[in-house]
């Protein structure tokens, strides 16, 4: 047993954390920060910081990631890291050449209360930073919010860039939340299809799924340009995919440059799938064309056919708050059970949202935000399940318990494919719903008596 | 094919490529690393003076990491019976949890924590009033649920800043406790410059608080104590079997799969052996002081250098049985090693690496390339200090700077009843008359051919510019390093974690280690980085099938 010490009875626990689920709000601001076109994150901070990013990122990833670090000492944490981060600007700008920083703080800058913004002014008024470029920044304390809610300060940084000529450019926003590049890739291959001209951001597309050719570009071909960004504050309106991820850049695009904004859930399943493609439609004033139709269909068509399987299995969840939404939605769509259900992000209105979607089903869910993977083991001991879906360390959890277990979510450290191939939209829903039937149908041949081994199924 | 031959054909002088490396920093980085860009001259018993050991460039992207990672991650992390917490926002605990691989058997007792992560998860509220009470309720809690030996607290950044006092915490729950020993680690991540002040951290803690704690005389007669030895991918239970089969009792490996106990009982072996210079010397230094244990240099990695080491530990013992049973593994093990460097030969002789790990892989694993007829033309280490490339005999002349003047050093005296000289004078003089060299360590200066180019803090840019200039076979570095280099064609191996695999220390660990590099640098894939349209561009207008 590798996690033999957690016991299945329950105690009360209000100051540790064991397993968590959630990690802290740099890493989401940095991910947020490569769907930039020709941009360098920055950590503002001590090295360490950066360097444990940049390697979580890399070992989910399997591609380089580049991103620099103040580096600050015990004097720069008592005196202030305002030189470290005027030295970083000249070095970074000088050496590696990036159209943009975006920078963010950690727990240890914002404890000293150190202020971007200023720091910013400065560099531009001793004319230390670079003409035509550009640097964005987020306020991201480790000791509030999540990776998620980090993820989303930096997208609503990105929104800084945006600028309003009064004259609209026809085109929507779709703030896609923390998914994979594989995703975002559809996103907008389902906003083209659709017939909506979109400016997607961030966009790690082409940035985290980069070919191997025998040439190493510190900054890839994709990402969301400068150019895109500043175009958003002319927009006929913005989608934004995630309350968590993506709805404050949303609102801070309406309140600066009146753009109307729509939050919808990430579109992962059919339902949330279908308000997207609805609200696509209607933004645009266009009819959905067949071939998503098509798609859809072909949805409907493998949960008809294979309905049998997932007809009322249990199924237990960790992960981030807008894609567990969908994905409680997507399995209840199905006639599975979501019995537990946990992030580690806090927001009280993710377990009512949780708790609405599972309303008519014929037993109480677990739910809890601010909670954590020991949590969740526990009442996985008292309330056996038949799946697993969250990510790579939930692998612990299936092998004492003997759960099939699906990977889906951050971080994925031991299996590829995520950012390949996607998981939003009905052909990601296909991808999902075939996993979530390979492990269990290898259980099914796994636990079958040779009497009941059958060859279809 | 065209990527392969091509190598072959580049040359560089050493001169050049620094020039190069040097030439797009603005002048006052340009300065600090032409001091840490070192053309070896390996000249006798001296080498030119490295800088190494200072601070990193803000803005240049680096591939060290910070106190916690090296005191929590490095050294504590392996640890099995231990619950480590980290007192700090989620982060640091959650990015330090599995992530090194270290690998872990729970043994007889059943007790292993090394698959969780304990944190107290700092919110705002605590940053602003304080965390302590926070903590004391977290430690308090991981008692009662385990009931654990011993809990250890790891500071984070803010914990400095806003003034937790974890010492206290800690020593005022072990008295409540009675039964578990806590204690704590002021490793915030600011301190210091690299990893290495964490080591120092994390080892001062473990000496003062565990080492000498069990009296209880260990069974075996030839005890040592393997310093150094992170137990990545299983080098520890490698190099475990083969002090095992030699009648070498390993009393404690600091720290891989270690235990509470192990920790304890230190002070009762004979012998201290090293492995990663780095990380330890300094609690050789100190066991010596305090009881009285000899400390030598070893290397596992590398099959030569394990037989080298397992001779010189015979040596030391001066056993005549102990000194045939040593030879009769090493004549056992070795004819398996040998035909698989034999193989391994016909393809990787000839070819190059560069080596930028830790503070002592980039030196240890030379041995390794060396076997399989692979040239070193670049290292450097990315926490070390000064002695680690040029020798210990430059301990004395070095300098405190401000940020080494932060890291504690212990005063240590003779324990008044546990001190006890394991050799007398006259036997120590005769071991070494006869070439036996104590506490000594030349450093990886002495070891590299003249005009290869040492390296202090390689970084990222200057990391692919010497790939591009210097084409090496294979390139070894961390995780971080890893994708960028192999972008451009070039096979990386990861020296800090592995990748995957290992062991590959001992002798079973150098036969993997043969393989592997032979997998990598002689990989298919490197073949394929252009499609054949990309190949000959030109098009012929004639159909493909005439």
């Amino acid at each position: 047993m590798l996690l033999r010490h957690t016991p299945k009875e329950i105690s009360e626990r209000s100051a540790l954390t064991i397993n968590p689920a959630k990690t802290c709000q740099p890493i989401g601001a940095m991910y947020a920060a490569l769907g930039i076109h020709g941009c360098l994150p920055h950590s503002h901070g001590s090295q360490g910081c950066c360097a444990y990013h940049r390697s979580t990122l890399t070992r989910h990833y399997k591609e380089p990631i580049s991103a620099a670090t103040s580096s600050f000492t015990e004097g720069a944490s008592v005196f202030g890291g305002q030189a470290n981060m005027m030295q970083a600007i000249s070095n970074i700008f000088a050496v590696y050449e990036p159209e943009i920083i975006a920078v963010h703080t950690t727990c240890l800058s914002e404890t000293i209360g150190e202020d971007l913004k200023q720091i910013r002014k400065k560099a531009i008024t001793e004319g230390k930073f670079p003409k035509g470029k550009y640097m964005i920044s987020a306020s991201t304390p480790s000791y509030v919010g999540s990776h998620v809610t980090g993820f989303a300060n930096m997208v609503t940084a990105m929104t800084e860039l945006a600028e309003s000529t009064g004259k609209k450019n026809g085109k929507v926003n779709i703030i896609p939340g923390w998914v994979e590049p594989a995703d975002m890739e559809e996103i907008k291959r389902l906003a083209a299809l659709v017939g909506v001209k979109s400016i997607l951001f961030p966009d790690t597309s082409g940035v985290l799924n980069g070919p191997l050719s025998g040439e190493y570009k510190m900054f890839p071909d994709g990402g969301t340009t400068i150019a895109e960004l500043k175009a958003t504050g002319d927009a006929v309106g913005t989608l934004a995919l995630g309350e968590w991820c993506s709805a404050d850049a949303a609102r801070e695009l309406d309140k600066k440059h009146k753009v109307p904004c729509k939050v919808l859930d990430m579109p992962f399943g059919l339902k949330a799938t279908d308000r997207f493609i609805d609200a696509l439609r209607t933004v645009a004033g266009v009819t959905v064309p067949d071939e998503i139709g098509l798609e859809r269909g072909q949805l409907v068509d493998l949960i008809s056919d294979m309905h049998q399987y997932l007809y009322h299995k249990k199924v237990a969840l960790v992960g981030d708050p807008d894609q567990l939404i969908s994905m409680t939605e997507f399995l209840v769509s199905m006639d599975m059970y979501p019995v537990h259900i946990v992030t580690g992000t806090p927001g009280k209105k993710f377990e009512r949202r949780i708790k609405e979607l599972t309303a008519g089903l014929p037993y109480q869910v677990n739910v809890k935000a601010k909670g954590d993977m020991f949590m969740l083991h526990q009442w996985i001991k008292n309330e056996p399940v038949d799946l697993l879906i969250g990510n790579t360390y939930c692998k612990y959890i299936a092998r004492d318990e003997d759960i099939p277990f699906v990977r889906w979510g951050f971080p994925i450290l031991d299996r590829q494919g995520h950012q390949y191939f996607p998981t939003v939209g009905y052909k990601g829903a296909l991808r999902l719903l075939e996993k979530i039937l390979t492990v269990l149908l290898d259980r099914k041949d796994r636990d079958s008596p040779e009497q009941t081994f059958e060859l279809v199924l | 094919m065209a990527t392969t031959t091509k190598k072959k054909l580049v040359q560089w002088d050493p001169t050049d490529v620094k020039a190069e490396l040097l030439k797009k920093y603005p002048p006052k980085v340009a300065r600090k690393r032409a001091k840490q860009i070192m053309i070896n001259e390996a000249l006798e018993n001296e080498t030119p003076e490295i800088m190494a050991n200072v601070r990193t460039i803000p803005g240049i992207i680096t591939m060290r990491g910070c106190t916690y990672a090296g005191c929590k991650g490095v050294i504590m992390g392996p640890t099995r019976d231990i619950v480590n917490i980290t007192h700090g926002p989620i982060g640091c605990g959650f990015y330090s949890w599995l992530t090194r691989r270290n690998q872990t058997d729970a043994g007889p007792d059943g007790e292993n924590y090394m698959t969780y992560c304990f944190s107290t998860d700092m919110q705002d509220q605590d940053i602003i009033f304080g965390g302590e009470k926070k903590l004391r309720k977290a430690v308090r809690e991981a008692y009662d649920l385990f009931h654990p030996k011993s809990i250890a607290i790891f500071a984070t950044c803010p914990v400095g800043l806003i003034g937790d006092d974890i010492h206290a915490v800690a020593a005022q729950m072990k008295e409540e406790f009675g039964d578990c020993n806590v204690y704590a680690f002021s490793c915030e991540g600011y301190k210091g410059v690299s990893q290495s002040a964490g080591h120092h951290i994390a080892n001062n803690q473990v000496f003062r608080h565990l080492v000498g704690l069990n009296d209880e005389e260990k069974p075996g007669k030839f005890k040592i104590n393997l310093l150094g030895e992170y137990n990545i991918g299983g080098d520890g239970f490698e190099i475990d079997r083969i002090l095992k089969k030699c009648g070498i009792t390993n009393i404690s490996t600091f720290s891989g799969n270690s235990t509470y106990d192990q920790f304890c009982s230190a002070h009762t072996a004979d012998l201290n052996c090293v492995m990663c210079h780095r990380s330890i010397n300094y609690v050789a230094d100190m066991m010596e002081e305090k009881f009285g244990i000899p400390w030598i240099k070893v290397n596992f990695i590398g099959a030569e250098a394990t037989a080298k080491s397992l001779r010189k530990i015979a040596e030391y013992f001066g056993d005549k049985k102990l000194i045939d049973t040593v030879e009769k593994v090493i004549a056992e093990e070795m004819p398996a090693v040998a035909a698989v460097a034999e193989d391994v030969k016909s393809r990787t002789a000839g070819k190059t690496a560069m080596l930028f790990v830790g503070g002592s892989r980039a030196h240890h694993y030379q041995e390794l390339f060396t076997e399989m007829g692979m040239k070193t033309i670049s290292a450097g280490y990315e926490f070390a200090h000064r002695d680690d490339y040029e020798g210990r005999q430059v301990i004395p002349s070095l300098v405190l700077d401000a940020d080494s003047r932060n890291i504690e050093e212990l005063e240590v005296e003779a324990d008044p009843t546990r001190f006890k000289p394991r050799k007398s004078a006259k036997d120590l003089e005769k071991l070494e008359k006869a070439g036996f060299q104590f506490k000594h360590y030349d450093g990886l200066n002495p070891d590299m051919d003249k005009g290869t180019l040492i390296i202090d803090d390689l970084n990222q840019y200057e990391a692919e510019k010497l790939v591009e200039l210097m084409q090496p076979d294979i390139f070894c570095a961390g995780i971080k390093e890893k994708f960028s280099i192999q972008k451009l064609g070039v096979p990386m191996k990861q020296l800090h974690s592995y990748d995957s695999g290992g062991p590959y220390a001992g002798f079973k660990g150098a036969i993997n280690f043969y393989q592997e590099i032979d997998r990598l640098v002689g990989s298919k894939v490197w073949s394929y980085m252009k499609a054949p349209w990309q190949e000959n561009p030109q098009l012929s207008g004639t159909y493909v099938w005439e």
